[in-house]
């Protein structure tokens, strides 16, 4: 790759993240902090030491594993966000199953049996999405959203109903995972495993995409749908393979926030979880290595949070305005690629094409 | 997998022989008195840059916004009310924290980087796992959660439980209720169908029939705890069912109280004291008193006591007598007779000889729950699992 | 138990609190699924309105408190809706800019802004909106009740035809749908897709957030965090169920709102099983109903065919 470019794709992001900041710091003293001394908070809260990064890796986990629920689709030009109803079905799912399995086999089985139940469940959740939008043309947007809701009124209604321990006494819940099954920490960490899950997830989606056959159909039925079909690519198969591997990735979040955090599926199981993945994959411009290290920024702006509140007084809603301005920020620096005369190759060429290879259609060259 | 259980395993050990280690190393400490305890908050108050050596941090944790108007602001107020109270108290707050790793995490932050001594993580789904596994992790500081989950011998020493027998003040409004409703029917929107919600709906329907055995509670479930919109259609159609008295337990009462008032019935606050939301209609309310608690659990920590050496009782709970709540000053519409029935009642719980759940009491579908000559105090446990309605509620509890 | 015939109006109480939380609840859909309906008319749609929807319920109750004029509140959290459009409208039309993901950060956005800066106005009361009362005849308290109608029910009812008419009958309303349809047919004729989205997308969040106020306002008449509990986002799907048209949306919003009201109605005279999934009830019944009416060989019939297609 050209160096030039490559450039780019470094600098755009920290310039569009170091602006974010400096919006957030002007926010900051608007309301009356000094957006220096938040600053080094932050820092100190989110990265600042070994004992503190790790408050962002714990929070950067689920996100890894949530936000592939809505990457991979994108790459065959499908916007699905129904990261929080896999998520959730996933935790149900794997929650049965541990239940299901008890202590009658190694606890090795249990988990492993788990994580592919709550990799089902998310799976089929939004293969279902898949197939909707192949066989009966249904927006998938607008389905995977209103799956959401039903999930999470499924999981209510299982967690307050037909499922609740009743020894689960004011916090309806499931019945509790035995000990022993339970996904312990990394050791000489308190990050539990369900980070490794994440990027060991990512990287294959990786590898998956850019690597293989398969991801070459994807990303050229992506680029234009009704050409793969006439070009005979199984249009119908790859839907539905790629929506099922989005929603087990979801799946297997919610099984990891099962199985290592939780313990029992209740109401905590949905926590929007769901949304920052949806995020985090269309800031990380659909690349799913570049999602590890978004997930990190957004696990960071998360840790820090808490101090937001502690040392400088201000509220609870302060993360969310962080968040939002940092997010709105890294999706417009997306639209900058190939439009800073800086960074490209030779000065009278056209702007490189972008990853999904419709955008220089009639509209683009008629302006 | 199997690989990493292994490693866990081993780390777990190491963890434990690291507790062993640290809580020899504390209670060597307190071995030698309440000296220790002060050295302890001494170099807290270090740690959080304060140039005062007698400060003590205290953290408290919210699930919500602090300003709910409801569970969160009554704790929120309550931890506002003992910084008032001890000017040594060094306040360290967090809100909308949810009940995953996240609050872990704040916890960990108030103890290692504000050097909090004393943790109240206030929502009732912050202990199992998240303060049981952080009390293990850290066993010189002393987590006080608001629930009544605390089991002698299976969860960590320094961890205590706290809750206030709110429905206490309950019955008494629905004395009140039950006296002044002329059409009988009472009127309650509630959140869950949980042991202490249900508790609240039949101790105010048990009150309501010791002055009027006629009088009926309808109960609307809206399925979580704040749902304004479901809490006002709620309200509105018990209002349409001839319902002229209404309270509630949601997280936050503001909807119920302002929709009672604007169809011009009478309400009966909860958690904190409503009155001003409803200045004609407003009869009386269960209210929280933390600030009360909180300043007395601080005062004995300062003195030296602590959970770890048992001085602080791990289970504390109590009701009008022990200050836990209080019942908000009577409104305009309560005749003076009804304050004087109300205010008998009081008496009886502030002597001790109240008992709510004497038998015979029956569930709404006819079984007895309570049998005649047995009678269950406030601290039953049996109380604390409570999964029925009395007879008088129209309701269920399915899901 | 008493039997639901013993109540004071029975079956009639059920059908009476219908009818009367069709419409309270029913006024903040109807708004913000119009001002989507106008966004997604364009092409674009803004998930983001959930934001928007809190961002005009505090601005317009800390207005009324401020200044004990609720009229000015609503028209406050019109342009602070407007001001949060212009935000999405304007990114979502960069090249590359999914505005899904733009929505769904602006729902972050507005909200923390609007429970930022709505903090001081949760504990005191504002005025609330006045309403009309149609119900000068009855004896009955709950008839009286239910027939006290907001005027902002009537304004969005009023609103409803009149998108109606304008998409069908003036320019403006063609060149909305024309850059909806194909941004490059209507650049051929002459019209600035960028400009007629822009508008269309701060309209519809104007629109918004006058749905929040009357959340704020009128019904349930607080300000709190939670007071908005998805209605920003389902009428995404609503203007679906409603296939673009504004008079649908209308009858889409009364529906949803009905259903919302069904839940505790239902309750009150002794149905209780089911809540939960009771009240998923409009996402189950959107999502059926788009599973029947759609099929590969034709499109939704309505549906805006740039909607959502990167091609600014």
């Amino acid at each position: 790759m050209a160096l030039r470019k490559t450039l780019e794709s470094i600098c755009i992001p920290i310039a569009a993240i170091l602006f974010g900041l400096l919006l957030f710091g002007l926010f900051c003293s608007f309301v009356g902090a000094n957006p220096f001394a938040v600053y080094a908070s932050i820092w100190k809260a989110a990265f600042g030491s070994w004992n503190t990064f790790q408050n962002t890796l714990i929070r950067a986990a689920p996100l890894m594993l949530s936000s592939l629920c809505t990457l991979l689709p994108a790459r065959l030009g499908l916007v699905i966000i129904g990261n929080e109803g896999a998520l959730v079905m996933g935790g149900l799912a794997a929650v049965s199953m541990g239940l299901a399995l008890g202590t009658a086999v190694p606890s090795f089985w249990v988990q492993s049996f788990m994580a592919l139940a709550g990799m089902g469940a998310g799976g089929i959740w939004i293969a279902i999405v898949g197939a909707l939008r192949h066989y009966r043309a249904v927006n998938e947007t607008i389905s995977s959203l209103l799956l959401n809701y039903i999930a999470i009124a499924i999981l209510n209604h299982l967690v307050g109903g037909p499922m609740r321990d009743p020894n689960s006494l004011n916090k309806p819940s499931t019945a509790p995972l035995a000990e022993i099954n339970m996904l312990g920490d990394i050791p000489g960490t308190r990050v539990h495993w369900g980070l490794v899950y994440g990027l060991i997830a990512c990287v294959i989606a990786y590898f998956l995409i850019q690597r293989t056959t398969f991801g070459f159909s994807t990303r050229a039925a992506g680029g234009n749908m009704r050409a793969a079909r006439l070009a005979g690519l199984p249009v119908g198969k790859l839907t539905l393979t790629i929506c099922f591997l989005a929603g087990s990735c979801a799946g297997l979040a919610g099984m990891v926030e099962i199985a290592a955090v939780q313990g029992a599926a209740n109401e905590s199981l949905n926590v929007g979880y769901g949304y920052g993945g949806i995020l985090v994959a269309f800031a990380a411009r659909q690349n799913p290595l570049a999602a590890i290290l978004v997930s990190l920024l957004v696990g960071g702006i998360l840790a820090s949070g808490g101090i937001l509140q502690r040392s400088h007084g201000l509220p609870d809603a302060t993360v969310l305005v962080f968040e939002g301005i940092i997010f709105l920020v890294v999706l417009y620096s997306d639209s900058l690629y190939g439009r800073l005369p800086f960074f490209k190759e030779k000065p009278d060429r056209l702007p490189p094409a972008p990853q999904p290879a419709i955008p220089t259609s009639v509209t683009a060259q008629g302006s | 997998m199997s690989q990493e259980k292994l490693f866990h395993l081993s780390r777990r050990q190491i963890v434990r022989g690291l507790l062993a280690a640290t809580a020899f190393g504390v209670t060597t400490k307190f071995g030698t008195g309440c000296t220790a305890s002060t050295s302890g908050q001494a170099d807290a108050g270090a740690n959080a840059g304060s140039g005062d050596g007698e400060q003590m941090t205290v953290g408290f944790i919210y699930v919500g916004p602090k300003d709910d108007y409801g569970y969160n602001q009554a704790h929120a107020e309550g931890a506002a009310g003992l910084t008032k109270a001890l000017t040594w108290v060094k306040l360290v707050e967090e809100a909308s924290v949810p009940e995953t790793t996240a609050v872990t995490e704040s916890m960990r932050s108030m103890i290692d980087i504000d050097g909090a001594k004393v943790l109240f993580p206030t929502s009732f789904g912050y202990f199992d796992p998240h303060i049981l596994k952080m009390a293990q992790e850290y066993p010189d500081v002393q987590f006080f959660h608001c629930g009544g989950l605390y089991k002698e011998g299976t969860h960590p020493k320094n961890v205590g439980s706290y809750f206030g027998y709110i429905d206490e003040a309950q019955y008494i409004a629905g004395i009140v209720a039950g006296s002044t409703s002329k059409t009988g029917k009472l009127g309650f929107v509630a959140a869950k169908p949980i042991p202490q919600v249900l508790r609240n709906i039949n101790s105010f329907t048990l009150g309501a029939k010791s002055v009027n055995p006629d009088v009926t509670t309808q109960v609307i479930f809206t399925g979580d705890w704040s749902l304004p919109l479901k809490e006002a259609e709620a309200a509105n159609s018990m209002a349409d069912q001839d319902v002229d008295v209404l309270t509630c337990h949601v997280d936050s009462p503001k909807v119920v109280m302002e929709t009672a008032e604007k169809r011009g019935i009478f309400c009966s606050g909860y958690h904190a004291n409503q009155s001003a939301l409803a200045p004609k209609g407003y009869l009386t309310g269960a209210e929280w008193d933390w600030a009360n608690i909180y300043t007395k659990l601080l005062t004995d920590i300062k003195s030296g006591k602590t959970l770890m050496s048992g001085d602080i009782p791990h289970l504390l709970r109590g009701g009008l007598k022990d200050g836990f709540c209080k019942v908000s000053d009577y409104g305009p519409a309560v005749s003076s007779d009804t304050k004087k029935a109300a205010e008998a009642a009081k008496a009886k719980f502030m002597d001790g000889s109240m008992v709510i759940y004497t038998g015979e009491i029956k569930d709404n579908k006819g079984n007895v729950v309570i049998p005649a000559g047995t009678s269950l105090k406030q601290q039953d446990p049996k109380l604390e699992e409570m999964n029925y309605l009395v007879e008088g509620v129209i309701g269920s509890i399915g899901s | 138990m008493s039997s639901p015939a013993e109540s004071a109006l029975g079956w009639w109480g059920v059908l009476l609190a219908i009818l009367a939380g069709t419409m309270r609840g029913g006024t903040p859909f109807l708004f913000v699924s119009l001002g989507e309906c106008l966004t997604e008319k364009s092409g674009k749609i803004n998930l983001g309105l959930e934001g928007t929807l809190l961002m005009g319920a505090m601005s317009a109750y800390a207005i009324s408190y401020l200044t004990g004029s609720p009229w000015l509140g609503v028209l406050v959290a019109g342009i602070s809706g407007l001001a949060l459009g212009a935000i999405h409208g304007w990114l979502s039309q960069q090249p590359r800019v999914n505005d899904v993901a733009v929505g769904i950060a602006m729902i972050i956005f507005g909200s923390g802004l609007a429970f930022f800066f709505g903090k001081p106005f949760i504990k005191p009361t504002a005025p609330q909106l006045p309403t009309i009362d149609l119900a000068g005849w009855s004896q009955n308290p709950a008839v009286e009740a239910a027939l006290k109608i907001s005027p902002l029910f009537i304004l969005g009812a009023l609103l409803a035809p009149f998108l109606h008419w304008f998409f069908s009958s003036t320019r403006w309303g063609l060149y909305i749908r024309a850059v909806g349809d194909s941004p490059a047919a209507a650049r051929a004729m002459g019209i600035s897709p960028f400009k007629v989205r822009m508008l269309s997308v701060m309209a519809g969040s104007f629109l918004a957030g006058i749905g929040g106020a009357s959340l704020s306002l009128y019904y349930p008449g607080v300000w709190t965090e939670r007071i908005s509990s998805g209605q920003g986002l389902m009428a995404v799907a609503l203007v679906i169920f409603a296939r673009w048209n504004p008079l649908q949306c209308l009858l889409a919003s009364l529906l949803f709102g009905g259903a919302q009201a069904l839940g505790p109605a239902l309750q009150s005279v002794g149905i209780k099983e089911g809540y939960y999934l009771f009240n998923a009830a409009p996402y189950i019944l959107t999502l059926v109903i788009m599973i029947l009416t759609c099929s590969p060989q034709r499109t939704l019939t309505g549906a805006p065919g740039a909607l959502g297609q990167e091609d600014a």
